[in-house]
């Protein structure tokens, strides 16, 4: 039968069992921003399959927000192009802009206004019709659990409250692509969680894809791909399995009174480069739990003893570090001087 | 919902609701318009929740009116012919109350800036004009609602109530307010924090409010200010405010020439249509630039 065949060969494809794809919700081919000298993001090419949670992984200052700024219209690219819900983002902003809902990094709520005055405000801005404003807003407040606090003021909103009434007010004009920045960042636990509970359901109830930021690498396994960008390039672009597989080394930390020392004994007994994460010695072996009896039997004893040692399976903090050479957070701290750098530059530049 | 018997409902968090799906209509002049009525309403919402700066953008105002006004009376008793000098300057009054908060209005543009509810508005699928246009009409309209505050005020400073009279300062106000927002906005599009924006207005205000002739009749003057007197936008909002009030005041012929002489281009006196026009122009001058500014901006 050669439509159970089709069938197979989409399987086969989108690899997970999702239902077969016909057209991609975003697609990005060479996309390029440049702020005067600083390449922001460096001709990024990709494809976001309809129905997908797709996550995008790197350091603030990866080129992460400015690659979401372009694909919601709010910014144009230098070079290339992308569509998103099949409409071009620059030739067809308001076709991109209408099936689109996009949760921002900043909260950008109405603190004077009701819960549902925003959602009510959002809803016509859009131009949805008025008799399904109502029930639309029942059912995105009572996801994220806010339909009984909708006549309060934003103003009188926790810091999650507020984040969760924001993707309701993104949901509220049934887009089809919603872009989420950051939606967990600075959040307690328990709201994180909640809020992948909202993703599950919409990924379960709406013919909806998802487009997210995290830098977050526990949240990021939750995806159904990710991309990890790193210095406006995606270096890795796969299922989170696929990329931890990839990695092939279990992660060993070990504790010492001296880690230089650590290092170099690591060095010329088993040739391992270690480096050194959040006080620990900490470098990637095959096998890593065969490794252990060997270290510790041949560890030469003039060395600092071992006070500890730790093993754990590859995360993709460690698939970030084999395609980036640092882990997540050394690299964010980097990036933190590079771009205040660059904005001094930029600003210097621009004052007459 | 209606559960079917023998079948009981599954307790999840929070009872499923079901799936409302709405669909986005294509951008048309009906959402222009709709995007301008939300942004003018969001304007006047504000206001309405912020009623401490009902009262501080009045303070002002009724702060030069009855302090200043009663206090250089007696300086200037001599000059007035028999006319207080509350009631001279009751017009520029009215003139500095709606510039006050018609430049709040604009101010939260920067706030908005500040707070990101600005990009909300401009991710949504409507033109960046339609946010300038809705947010200089709902500024005008704040303005206004202050202005009748200080048109009710007539009585004190001995103005009849006409309502011809309210009705021309009122119309003047609006424009006023309106020409106002426009400014506003067209600096706070520039502008990124509260600050500066604040420090760049009132750099601008007062000069323009003391140069209008607000204070002063605009005869006689040292040729220098007399140049900047008619530089000044703020003269051409002044002066007709002053004639419409003056228009219904009984006072001796003298008195008239001495405090209500007018402005003259090159001996040309200006009727005050053409002033008003002048105010009018320029507001959708600013405008202009405002919305072009705004559409460039990422």
């Amino acid at each position: 039968m050669p439509d159970s065949v089709a069938f197979v060969k989409e399987m086969a494809v989108t690899g997970n069992g999702r239902a077969p794809m016909r057209q991609p919700a975003i697609a990005v081919r060479g996309l390029v921003k440049r702020f005067g000298e600083l390449e922001a993001v460096r001709g990024v090419e990709f494809e976001v399959e309809t129905g997908e949670v797709f996550g995008f992984l790197g350091p603030n200052g990866a080129g992460k927000t400015t690659t979401i700024n372009m694909l919601c219209t709010l910014a144009k690219p230098t070079a290339g192009s992308a569509e998103v819900a099949g409409h071009d983002i620059v030739r067809e902003r308001d076709d991109v802009r209408r099936n689109i809902g996009l949760v921002f990094q900043d909260p950008t709520l109405d603190a004077y206004l009701t819960a549902a005055q925003n959602l009510k405000l959002h809803a016509e801005l859009y131009g949805v019709q008025s008799d399904l404003v109502r029930p639309r807003m029942q059912q995105v407040l009572t996801m994220v659990g806010l339909w009984d606090r909708k006549d309060s003021p934003v103003g009188t909103f926790s810091g999650g409250m507020r984040r969760r009434l924001e993707i309701a007010r993104g949901l509220m004009h049934s887009p089809r692509v919603l872009f989420l920045d950051e939606p967990t960042i600075g959040l307690d636990p328990q709201t994180r969680r909640s809020i992948w509970t909202y993703i599950d359901e919409l990924k379960e109830r709406e013919e909806i894809t998802i487009f997210m930021t995290t830098h977050y690498m526990d949240e990021a396994e939750w995806c159904d791909r990710i991309a990890i960008m790193d210095h406006g390039e995606i270096v890795a672009l796969d299922e989170p399995e696929t990329l931890k597989a990839q990695v092939g080394t279990d992660r060993v930390t070990i504790h010492t009174d001296d880690n230089a020392a650590a290092i170099a004994a690591l060095a010329d007994r088993f040739g391992i480069t270690a480096r050194i994460s959040e006080g620990a010695v900490t470098f990637g072996v095959p096998g890593g739990e065969e490794f252990v009896p060997r270290l510790f039997a041949e560890w030469d004893p003039a060395r600092p003893p071992i006070k500890s040692v730790n093993v754990s399976r590859p995360t993709l903090d460690d698939v970030f570090m084999s395609y980036t050479g640092t882990t997540i957070r050394d690299a964010e701290e980097d990036q933190a001087h590079h771009r205040n750098r660059a904005m001094m530059q930029m600003m210097h530049g621009s004052r007459r | 919902m209606s559960t079917t018997a023998g079948r009981p409902e599954a307790t999840t968090l929070h009872p499923p609701t079901p799936v409302v799906r709405v669909s986005v209509p294509k951008r048309s002049v009906g959402s222009e318009l709709r995007a301008i009525k939300i942004v003018w309403q969001r304007e006047l919402i504000r206001f309405r929740s912020d009623r401490i700066r009902i009262v501080t953008s009045l303070v002002q105002p009724l702060l030069f009116l009855f302090v200043l006004g009663a206090g250089l009376q007696r300086l200037s008793s001599a000059g007035t012919h028999g006319v207080a000098l509350k009631t001279f300057i009751y017009p520029g009054i009215l003139c500095i109350a709606v510039m006050f908060t018609a430049m709040f209005s604009a101010a939260s543009i920067v706030w908005d800036r500040e707070f990101g509810f600005l990009r909300e508005m401009m991710v949504a699928p409507v033109r960046r004009s339609s946010i300038v246009i809705g947010k200089c009409l709902g500024g005008a309209t704040v303005a206004g609602f202050q202005g009748v505050l200080v048109i009710s005020l007539a009585g004190l400073v001995h103005v009849p109530y006409d309502p011809l009279l309210i009705a021309g300062i009122f119309v003047l106000q609006l424009a006023l307010a309106f020409s106002i927002t426009a400014f506003g906005v067209m600096i706070a599009v520039r502008i990124k924090q509260m600050q500066s924006f604040m420090g760049v207005m009132q750099m601008v205000i007062m000069p323009m409010f003391f140069i209008s002739g607000a204070l002063f009749p605009a005869v006689g003057l040292p040729r220098w200010l007399e140049i900047l007197n008619r530089i000044d936008p703020l003269t051409y909002a002044v002066d007709p405010m002053r004639r419409i009030v003056f228009a219904h005041l009984t006072i001796s012929p003298a008195a008239r020439r001495a405090l209500d002489p007018g402005i003259t281009w090159w001996g040309w006196h200006v009727p005050a249509l053409v002033e008003a026009g002048v105010i009018i122009a320029l507001g959708l001058v600013m405008l202009g630039i405002a919305i072009w500014e705004f559409s460039t901006t990422e």
